[in-house]
């Protein structure tokens, strides 16, 4: 059997179960959870297939294809359903899958409760799905409907509890933010096809090298929006935030580990075009940086732990999208960096699920603390995923952000040292504001309060099927990193797709290195002085104004309501009254003046037919007059 | 021969200069007349006249025609319908709708000016006359061209003809929508009504004169409508003699009286 | 005299037509008068033929009588059924074609 052939199936299979769980009914609400989560682990069966595979190829023989069927097959435009799976794809499809067998499992123990798991199970595997779709497709077209997929399925699962309005309002916003990127992509095909006349890969990188870098800038910078909107980057990033309100395994999955990576993976994919748009790419990479630093700063400020970690997702992205932006230096190290980041966030998040699965939903984390003796194992796997997101030596976070760091230097000139130091710095926030997490939810004094109803939080240790996940993830994220780098890996994997030129920083290797571990020991003491030898106050004091600034996540709902809000008000209100008075003025006046030519012509249609006659004989005057008159000319 | 050579008997100008005054004549009597008999017939003698023009162009077939069809049919046509919608009706010459009677007055002197300047406008040098194409006769020459270069036309005339008087049979019908009821009918209802059981009074009774459109007086002198027929009295044809019935009959009385000497009651 | 002068006189025949179709109310005036102007133009029709020195002036005339014809039997038609609902011949009666 061709290997080939299980290409489909990989996305088949989560979508046949999306299907059946969604068309099933009620009936299905007692299996439902089991079959989305063994057809996810289907997928992942499949992908191990495939990749074992392409292990046994040569690196530069490692593309399979296949060829679904032509969507649209007319003359001069091409649509077909085909997939395309290298290296990269190969890479995604078992985070994808992997990730989301491990967190299919874990939803069966945290959504036991809720009634409607069966359509929870539904839309991931939709998701999914989708997703595959979108790392399969063999061109922008088919990369697209994935690419709409996956939002659809975030839309669907962070408004999953649609009961309460955050939630519902949070699940808009998304998809709203969402839009303003997709729109960037929508457009990016359209300049696609029109410059190269087809949308597939291959052919449009080919033919990169002959078309004029204005176009080349155009498509980048708008597939830079997409990506934007995608992976919550500035200034699309305000939506990632209120995202936190669907479900933790929601968090974990799409928020984290997959489909907030999607623009790095669009970035990626689209090197050729990137490579040949400098400026473009210095745009993402600027973009990356400025990400960094803002999720960071958010992620200090933040006493919700699942914002506070969404605003490091946030900040982490930006680190793969700046890696992204260096061009060939640093496609690799941004990949390797979003599969290490994939394991340690969603084992965070899983995490932070289980720790509010055991404090009755409590989010806050100034009402939590000493809760290590109290749940041992999410506190070993948080504390593993801790240490590698810090980029503890040894740990997965240590080798892939360390590189980025690299990269960013290696850059040269002052961008260089510019983006190279802001990575840094980031390194350090990212020390501070994870030691504060893990200072607040774990040591320290109970600060436990009763919730609504009265309860005391009785914390346990969350269920098998929950700790499970949480395992396989904590040993991902201690070793993933190390696996991959020794003897270069992950970079001889990669590199017959992404291409890799490597960087020459003006500052040694090793002082870079020491000088990020360094940083890190800053962030966690800073950390520790403040958090950890003081009590931490049940209510959060007033803070710094950049304290206040960050907690309302830096302010950027306010400048989207003064901004896009309050401009498009006026901008409304500004057409509107150009519309009443210009376009109704000459529309009304249009009108009453026919009106009243009209009422006037009216009386001349009288009904009496002589006087018609007079018309027709005066008019036969005019005629006669002008005829003589041309004559006489 | 050009045209400034070209020129007509005496005799034809002559016949033109009177007859042409004649017709105009006719013309404007046929929109001047109030009564719509009168302007048939101003109209009829201009017809006339032109049937004289026709055959002094040498149109001698037209000319016939232009009698026979048009003084003789058509005229009488008109006669007949005028007939129907009342001889004796005559139209009021006051104008009715505003400015109308100015505008065309400019419009018609506007307009006869601009033709009549644009016939002496026109170029007409080549006069050849007909006795080259009348050689063969006249009946002969139209009927040769009828047949042979306007044959469609002719046969499609026909078409318009038979068209015309299905047409003219279409409007004038009416429908009858129930059955007509029968003497036996009428008489039964006259009974039932109670009203007029005999027959209705005839016209012109003590009048001086029996005619149909002089209503018949009652005893004491005043006009019975129910005399008069029933279309005469929708248009209003009715002569009313009641007074002056009377007047005469007083002014018999009192020469009776005068010549039987009888004063007091010629007083009286 | 010049021939030219049946086409001044067939000129004003026409114009006094068109100015009785004016100024007439009754129906069977206003017809008159159309038949009038016809005629006039036949006039001219049966001079020009005399100037062209052929007959087809002649036959147009010829149509044109014709077509008089079968106007005239449908127009008096017309009248005479507008009589019998309206019992009128004014022309100004029928004016309720208007806005």
């Amino acid at each position: 059997m061709n290997t080939e052939n299980l290409i489909a199936l990989l996305v088949a299979a989560p979508l046949l179960g999306a299907a059946v769980l969604l068309c099933g009914g009620r009936a299905l609400d007692r299996v439902g959870h089991l079959l989305g989560t063994l057809l996810a682990a289907v997928s992942f069966v499949i992908a191990v297939v495939l990749f074992s595979d392409l292990v046994g190829k040569s690196p530069h023989d490692r593309t399979l294809t296949q060829h679904l069927f032509s969507w649209v097959p007319v003359e001069g435009f091409q649509a077909d359903v085909s997939f395309q799976l290298d290296q990269l794809s190969m890479t995604f499809v078992l985070l994808i899958t992997g990730v989301g067998t491990l967190i299919h499992m874990y939803s069966i123990g945290y959504m036991e409760h809720d009634e409607r798991r069966r359509r929870f199970f539904g839309y991931l595997n939709l998701f999914l799905a989708a997703m595959l779709l979108l790392v399969l497709a063999d061109n922008y077209l088919l990369l697209y409907v994935g690419w709409e997929g996956v939002g659809l399925a975030s839309y669907l699962l962070i408004g999953f509890w649609q009961h309460k309005p955050s939630a519902a309002t949070a699940a808009k916003k998304a998809f709203l933010v969402n839009r303003v990127g997709d729109m960037g992509l929508s457009i990016a095909i359209m300049i696609m096809f029109s410059t190269f006349g087809t949308f597939a890969f291959k052919p449009v990188f080919d033919s990169v090298g002959d078309t004029s870098q204005g176009k080349l800038t155009a498509i980048g910078l708008t597939l830079l929006l997409a990506a934007c909107g995608k992976s919550a980057q500035v200034p699309l990033q305000s939506w990632l935030g209120d995202a936190m309100e669907g479900p933790t395994p929601v968090s974990a999955l799409i928020h984290a580990a997959t489909m907030v990576t999607a623009g790095v993976y669009l970035i990626v994919r689209s090197g050729v075009i990137f490579n040949g748009a400098p400026d473009a790419q210095l745009a993402t990479a600027v973009v990356g940086a400025v990400t960094l630093m803002f999720g960071a700063i958010v992620g200090c400020a933040k006493d919700d732990i699942k914002k506070a970690l969404a605003g490091s997702t946030m900040s982490q992205i930006g680190y793969m999208v700046l890696a992204a932006g260096l061009g060939p230096v640093g496609y690799v190290f941004a990949i390797m960096h979003l599969v290490t980041h994939g394991f340690f966030k969603a084992g965070l998040f899983l995490g932070a699920g289980s720790v509010m699965h055991g404090m009755n939903d409590e989010v806050d984390m100034r009402r939590y603390g000493a809760l290590r003796k109290y749940m041992p194992i999410t506190f070993a796997t948080f504390t593993l995923a801790y240490l590698a997101i810090i980029g503890f030596p040894g740990l997965s976070g240590f080798f892939s952000k360390d590189k980025i760091i690299e990269a960013a230097f290696a850059k040269g000139g002052t961008e260089g040292w510019i983006l190279g130091i802001t990575a840094v710095v980031g390194a350090a926030v990212t020390a501070f504001y994870m030691t504060r997490i893990m200072l607040m939810t774990f040591f320290g004094e109970k600060r436990w309060v009763p919730d609504e109803q009265g309860n005391e939080p009785h914390p346990h240790e969350a269920p098998s099927s929950m700790t499970i996940p949480m395992l396989v993830l904590a040993v991902g994220s201690v070793f993933a990193g190390g696996i991959f780098s020794l003897g270069d890996r992950f970079l001889k994997w990669l590199e017959p797709v992404t291409g890799h030129t490597e960087g020459h920083s003006p500052i040694s290797t090793g002082a870079i290195t020491g000088a990020t571990v360094a940083c890190m020991l800053i962030g966690m003491g800073v950390a520790w002085v403040m958090y950890g030898r003081r009590d931490v106050p049940a209510l959060a004091p007033r803070g710094s104004l950049l304290t206040r600034a960050a907690r309302r996540d830096l302010l950027q709902d306010d400048f989207n309501h003064v901004v896009l809000v309050r401009g498009g008000e006026h901008l409304t209100r500004s057409l509107v009254y150009v519309d009443h008075t210009l376009v109704d003025g000459v529309v009304n006046g249009t009108a009453a003046s026919v009106g009243g030519l009209s009422g006037r012509l009216r009386k001349l249609q009288n009904g009496y037919v002589r006087s018609y006659a007079v018309s027709m004989f005066g008019g036969a005057a005019v005629i006669i007059a002008a005829t003589l008159l041309m004559r006489a000319v | 021969m050009t045209l400034a050579a070209y020129s007509t008997s005496t005799g034809e100008a002559f016949q033109f200069w009177v007859l042409g005054t004649v017709a105009v004549l006719g013309a404007l009597g046929t929109i001047l007349m109030r009564r719509a008999v009168h302007s048939a017939l101003c109209l009829a003698g201009t017809m006339i006249v032109l049937a004289v023009f026709y055959l002094a162009n040498g149109a001698y077939f037209l000319g016939i025609v232009q009698i026979i069809v048009y003084t003789g049919a058509i005229m009488m046509l008109f006669l007949f319908v005028v007939m129907l919608v009342g001889v004796t009706a005559a139209d009021s010459l006051k104008e009715t709708i505003k400015g109308q009677r100015w505008l065309a007055a400019l419009c018609g002197v506007g307009f006869g000016v601009l033709l009549l300047a644009g016939i002496a406008n026109a170029s007409l040098k080549q006069f050849d006359g007909l006795s080259d194409a009348n050689a063969q006769g006249n009946v002969q020459g139209l009927a040769a061209l009828i047949f042979t270069k306007y044959v469609f036309a002719f046969e499609i005339t026909g078409a318009l003809l038979i068209t015309a008087a299905v047409g003219a049979m279409v409007l004038t019908h009416r429908e009858r929508t129930e059955r007509p009821r029968t003497q036996r009918e009428l008489s039964e209802q006259r009974v039932r009504e109670g009203k007029h059981v005999p027959p209705l009074p005839a016209p012109g009774v003590y009048a001086r004169h029996n005619a149909v459109d002089v209503a018949g007086l009652l005893p004491d002198g005043t006009p019975s409508e129910l005399t008069v027929n029933k279309t005469l009295r929708a248009r209003g044809q009715i002569r009313d003699v009641s007074s002056k019935a009377l007047n005469d009959l007083k002014a018999l009385e009192q020469r009776s009286a005068e010549r039987l000497d009888r004063p007091e009651e010629a007083s009286k | 005299m010049n021939p030219v002068n049946y086409l001044y006189l067939a000129a004003l025949l026409f114009t006094i037509g068109a100015i009785g179709v004016l100024i007439r109310r009754n129906a069977i005036i206003v017809f008159m008068c159309i038949e009038l102007m016809l005629n006039a133009c036949n006039l001219t029709f049966v001079a020009f033929s005399r100037m062209h020195g052929n007959l087809d002036g002649q036959i147009i005339a010829f149509f044109t009588m014709v077509v008089a014809a079968a106007e005239v039997v449908v127009g008096l038609a017309i009248i005479v059924s507008l009589f019998r609902t309206r019992h009128s011949a004014s022309v100004d009666d029928a004016s309720l074609m208007k806005l």
